[in-house]
């Protein structure tokens, strides 16, 4: 198995980059990880005439903490250093809990954050944090720079909110109240594998242990990352209890999710399974507070 | 496509090649640089078979292309021992029947490599954990286990 030909290029600027997809459109495509691109290429699913590679591009892998409290995260931070990172485990506990369950660690060693972001698919972890943290993307092309909130993203199966001239640059995550648990469950059937289901819980509550804000996002149980916001709105304004939690899973995976029969899962056992870990990553961002 | 000039470092001794831009490194390895430790197994990520550090990471090297090695460095299994003077994994493996066939060895062998130095005293869920991004059709995997925990300090 061997890509079919295409010409490479390796700008050392984001200013080259953006000139470069400008001028190719979509026959020319960004390499970052390479965890999925390369794979589809090596099946010649994909035959893009050029790559331009973005590993030797400066100023895409910073990480750090801005003033008001947000992370900022470049586009080809690998997954590994965001599972290592003491700044991620101190200001977004849900990335950092959940990392271990992408791919498997040879993966993890190359793929990158932007890049699982913009692959956007629905089995995928990284979007479906994105969503639960309420992250913003900052996408550019030449001369024009905007922003897109995780949530309007992902439009649908592998289709986001980027054009064939724009690339995700970085991603911010808002400060999180200091009263919030977060928890992440999935059912793979080895370790490392795309998951049948999985789901991501923030639960966030006031001094008196009122609920203020939570979000719950599902993967692999619909086109996109599915976040069920009428399930998380009977949690808002409530004292959080088991019956609760368990009458919220079930709504969620009821009404909220779109789950597919496919070689690995019936929808019936995604829409079941949905519903059991909806109530474990429930109970336990509660338990996190 | 025009061929690409690279400078790699191979288990320490650098190397220059032309090479066509969609030349995967498990290729450039086994055929350019005539490595053949290294295994080609599904050729897309899944089963290990390729593992070898890059810059002393575990990574697939069915995923990188060759242009891509250009100023880092590689080690592939041929850098851990000789049949002399095996590397105290490969020793491990062979004391406790940790291969059949050998096909999945390197790329577990590279895998293990960093990891073992990293968890000296791993339990037998971390051991299996580290080793989920391999494949091995023969063993079962026990055997693999066994001869990690034998090397536990």
């Amino acid at each position: 198995m061997k890509p079919a030909p295409f010409a490479y290029e390796s700008p050392a600027t984001l200013d080259e980059v953006l000139n470069l997809i400008a001028e190719h459109g979509d026959e020319a495509k960004l390499l970052a990880g390479g965890q999925s691109l390369i794979p589809v290429m090596n099946f010649r699913l994909a035959q893009p005439s050029m790559l331009i590679d973005l590993n030797g591009t400066n100023g895409l892998d910073h990480l750090e903490l801005t003033a008001d409290g947000s992370l900022e995260i470049g586009c080809m931070v690998r997954q590994s250093t965001l599972e290592k990172s003491d700044l991620i485990k101190k200001h977004a506990p849900l990335i950092h809990m959940t990392m271990p369950w992408v791919a498997h660690s040879q993966i993890r060693n190359r793929g990158t954050i932007g890049g699982s972001i913009v692959h956007a698919d629905p089995a995928g972890e990284l979007p479906v944090l994105m969503v639960a943290l309420q992250a913003t993307f900052e996408l550019q092309k030449v001369g024009h720079t905007r922003q897109v909130v995780a949530e309007d993203f992902y439009i649908d199966l592998f289709e986001t909110a980027l054009t064939d001239n724009e690339i995700l640059t970085k991603i911010i995550i808002p400060p999180q109240s200091d009263r919030t648990g977060y928890a992440f469950h999935e059912v793979a059937r080895r370790h490392g594998d795309y998951a049948m289901a999985g789901v991501a819980a923030v639960v966030s509550v006031d001094q008196s242990g009122i609920c203020t804000d939570a979000r719950l996002v599902y993967l692999n149980v619909g086109p996109k990352p599915m976040l069920a916001k009428s399930a998380a709105n009977m949690l808002i304004g409530q004292m959080i209890t088991m019956e609760l939690i368990e009458q919220t899973a079930e709504f969620a995976a009821e009404n909220e999710i779109e789950p597919t029969s496919d070689i690995h899962a019936s929808a019936d056992y995604r829409r079941h399974l949905a519903k059991v870990l909806g109530k474990r990553a429930l109970t336990e961002a509660v338990e996190n507070i | 496509m025009e061929k690409i000039e690279i400078t790699t470092t191979i288990n320490g001794n650098q190397v220059t090649k032309s090479v066509e831009p969609r030349l995967l490194l498990t290729d450039f390895i086994r055929h350019d640089l005539r490595l053949t430790g290294t295994h080609v197994g599904c050729e897309h990520g899944v089963c290990g078979a390729c593992t070898i550090l890059l810059n002393g990471a575990p990574v697939r090297a069915c995923l990188m292309l060759a242009v891509q090695a250009n100023g880092q460095s590689i080690e592939t299994v041929e850098s851990l021992g000789t049949p002399d003077n095996m590397h105290p994994l490969q020793t491990a493996f062979h004391e406790a029947h940790a291969l059949q066939c050998g096909y999945c060895t390197p790329g577990i062998l590279m895998t293990l490599k960093p990891w073992v130095e990293e968890n000296p005293n791993p339990t037998e869920s971390e051991i299996r954990e580290a080793l989920s991004g391999n494949l091995c059709r023969c063993t079962g995997y026990q055997h693999i286990v066994d001869a990690v925990k034998s090397l536990s300090s």
